[in-house]
């Protein structure tokens, strides 16, 4: 079955039951996950990435179109996540950025990056230091870094909210249509209603 | 097995020191096979309590060591107090760095330099006010009270503890809370004394109790600065360590072991004092002094704090000076001629020195930066917690005298039938290095923003390319500014090359030391000024190459 799916997923933190949740995102679906801070939503993205701090517990499994990923190292899981900061890496260029990220193997590989670039209206960007972009480049830059790995699934954690409000509709925009068209299941962490109405999948409220 | 390394380095820690401690003691208690004495005997303390200057060079090492931690402790406190987020205090951090890397020794000599009956500040004041035609006869360094030797350790101590409490500073919110006590009417040093002293000191506890030890146990600042009749008991268990008549070796371990003792009883004495001070000062906040009028203590703060900071760069300066001086007479404040013959007649003979200097402090730094990075990153990967208990080790080369320990190790090198002693002196730099690297790389390793490695996880890249590709390249400015510190801390050390190279090995800091008896002005500025350039060029790398490598990345500035 292809999906992503969190099955019984129950995370402690110190012996003491935090979250759980139980849900299945299908290709190309939004699933967003809404509650007040503190209530463990990153929480349940982070044990999905397999970077989950040691105070932390979780009992469960993630599947990913159909393969039990739970036990994977994080770099084989095929996972990507966008956080609330891009987090680019401030000691590469642009466009080594977005080479750190395309899947080994790529050929042409400058080639592909600046069609990237080309793709989220950013061309001839690749040489610039990436702390000289505006924030919606950056963040822009930063969804492609992800795209280019070949991700299975997309997490997004806060993903939206540093930017204002009409960057924030686009960035919305842009990054669910990528995942549409590549049939991704995005599953969503949020604590904006917008949000929520813009992804128009199932809501989870913790 | 990258688990293994923080118990790795643990024993490259611990095991130097304890295995001298053994190594010293013993011969203490009469054991020492190389003349004859396998038996337990407490002669050796007969013949060190025998000596006649025992009781006057035991006490000038508590004296000095008590009056230097204490002075320093308080000018830093009250230069904080009074000036902390102040325009006059970015210049307070504007002189750190250089009087932090400045060597002890050289330190201590150009301190020498403006104080002696001939330095700068007699001749500022001669013949105007003072009436001296020549240099007067006075006794002012190495005076017997010990008054210059205080004064060069606290003019190296203050930047040490200011360094300490400001890195320790921000978790206490300091504008808070004097915003709080400002409101509530109190003046700046009273409301900081008050509300942020306490917690302050409780962070800088563990440097504070290593510059008492350190104060108490030093030797090198001693013989350039201190008295000699008698000097300070760590100073004569050194002179007794290097006597021919080997059977000295005894009287010097006991020496050692009384050396070891003063530092755990005043240590000790410390904290009595410090629930005393708790205890007094409970009481003063319940008094609710508001102090309004704080004027005189702030610039008397400022002041001293000047004073101290203009004695080691006026110092350098001195050495710098009298390093290319023709003739100088008195009182003219600068030399009648300028020439470069003492650089010509000196400068070559230091290049095996300083050749030797830079293999052990390479040597030393590389291992110290090894072990902590592995460290560091092994606490990161693994999700380890580091013990309270792990900062105490890391103290503890800095808090155990240097002469309780080195000595030991030399012997077992000795009964190991060690031929070349280059690895140990190296070992023995490593113990002081490590702490300082690890200290210096710790914090900003730790506050790396982990989401970066989630984020190079989820590309898909392993943990050991994130290292390379991601980690190393962004923690390339804190990596060389700890190696800088570990060069500098191995450039300064006197007596890991001393004792444990047992006076076959020289670098550039047992020359300088070895000058203090000579009183040549010229080669000791010659000398003094090189190894505050060995102990600077690390730094200069550590400020210049980040620009260069990431002169077009601006998210890797500051």
């Amino acid at each position: 079955m292809r999906g992503l799916e969190l099955r019984d997923l129950q995370i402690t933190i110190n012996g003491a039951p935090l979250v759980s949740v139980n849900t299945t995102v299908a290709p190309g679906q939004v699933v967003t996950i809404m509650g007040p801070s503190g209530v463990g939503k990153s929480t349940i993205l982070a044990a999905i990435t397999g970077s989950l701090a040691p105070a932390f517990r979780f009992t469960g499994q993630v599947i990913l179109n159909g393969t039990d990923v739970t036990r994977l190292p994080p770099p084989a899981r095929r996972i990507g996540i966008l956080f609330q900061e891009e987090l680019l890496f401030p000691h590469l260029s642009v466009g080594a950025n977005l080479a750190f990220g395309l899947r080994r193997g790529a050929k042409d590989r400058r080639a592909v990056i600046d069609a990237a670039l080309t793709d989220i209206g950013l061309p001839g960007v690749a040489d610039r230091d990436p702390a000289t972009l505006s924030g919606g480049q950056k963040a822009r830059v930063a969804l492609m870094r992800m795209l280019l790995s070949d991700p299975q699934a997309l997490l997004l954690d806060e993903a939206f909210s540093k930017l204002d409000t009409d960057l924030r509709a686009q960035m919305r925009d842009l990054v669910f249509t990528h995942a549409r068209a590549r049939d991704l299941p995005v599953l969503m962490v949020t604590h904006d209603h917008e949000d929520a109405a813009a992804a128009g999948g199932p809501v989870i409220t913790l | 097995m990258l688990r293994l390394f923080p118990a790795i380095t643990v024993i490259v820690l611990l095991l130097p020191v304890l295995a001298g401690l053994i190594g010293t003691v013993a011969p203490g208690f009469g054991y020492f096979p190389a003349v004859g004495g396998t038996s337990l005997s407490v002669q050796p303390f007969r013949d060190l309590f025998d000596w006649a200057g025992f009781m006057p060079a035991l006490g000038l090492s508590l004296r000095t060591g008590l009056i230097a931690t204490a002075a320093s402790l308080i000018i830093t406190m009250v230069l904080l107090a009074g000036w902390h987020g102040t325009r006059a205090f970015r210049w307070v951090e504007r002189v750190l760095s250089p009087l932090l890397s400045a060597p002890h020794a050289a330190a201590a000599f150009g301190i020498a330099f403006l104080i002696a009956p001939s330095g700068w500040i007699v001749r500022a004041l001669s013949p105007w006010a003072t009436g001296w035609e020549r240099p007067p006869d006075l006794l002012i360094v190495q005076d017997p009270g010990g008054w210059a030797m205080i004064a060069g350790l606290v003019a190296k101590e203050v930047p040490f503890l200011m360094l300490m409490s400001l890195a320790a500073l921000p978790q206490t919110a300091p504008e808070h809370s004097l915003r709080i006590t400002a409101a509530l009417g109190y003046g700046r040093v009273a409301g900081w004394f008050k509300a942020i002293f306490p917690r302050l000191y409780a962070r800088i506890r563990l440097p504070v109790y290593a510059v008492l030890a350190y104060s108490l146990s030093v030797v090198d600042v001693a013989i350039i600065l201190g008295p000699n009749t008698p000097p300070p008991l760590a100073v004569q268990v050194v002179k007794w360590m290097g006597d021919p008549d080997l059977s000295m070796r005894l009287v010097a371990s006991a020496g050692a072991v009384v050396q070891l003792a003063l530092v755990i009883g005043v240590l000790c004495l410390w904290r009595l004092m410090e629930l005393a001070v708790t205890h007094a000062g409970l009481r003063a906040i319940y008094g609710g002094h508001r102090m309004r009028r704080d004027g005189a203590v702030r610039a008397a703060g400022l002041g001293v704090g000047a004073i101290s900071a203009g004695m080691v760069i006026f110092g350098l300066a001195g050495l710098a000076v009298w390093s290319v001086a023709g003739f100088w007479s008195f009182p003219n404040a600068l030399p009648d001629a300028i020439s470069s013959r003492s650089w010509m007649r000196f400068g070559p003979d230091l290049l095996h020195p300083l050749n030797h200097t830079f293999v052990i402090a390479g040597a030393a730094t590389g291992i110290a930066l090894i072990l902590t990075i592995a460290c560091l990153e092994a606490e990161h990967r693994h999700a380890l917690t580091p013990a309270s208990r792990s900062l105490w080790i890391l103290y503890l080369p800095l808090l155990v005298p240097q002469v309780a320990f080195l000595p030991g190790l030399q012997a077992i090198t000795l009964i190991l039938g060690g031929g070349t002693h280059l690895g140990m002196v190296v070992l023995g730099h490593l113990v002081f290095v490590l702490p300082y690297v690890f200290l210096s790389l710790a914090g900003p390793w730790r506050q790396w923003d982990a989401r970066f490695d989630t984020v190079g996880a989820a590309l898909g890249v392993t943990p050991n390319a994130r290292f390379w590709r991601v980690r190393m390249p962004m923690m390339v400015a804190p990596v060389l500014t700890a190696l800088a510190v570990g060069l500098a801390v191995s450039v300064g050390q006197y007596l890991p090359t001393l004792l444990i190279g047992g006076g076959r090995i020289q670098t550039i800091t047992t020359e300088a030391v070895a000058l203090a008896s000579g009183g040549d002005r010229r080669v000791i500025g010659v000398t003094g000024l090189v190894q505050t350039g060995a102990a600077m060029v690390g730094f200069a790398a550590a400020l210049l190459l980040p620009r260069m490598l990431w002169h077009n990345r601006r998210g890797m500035r500051g």
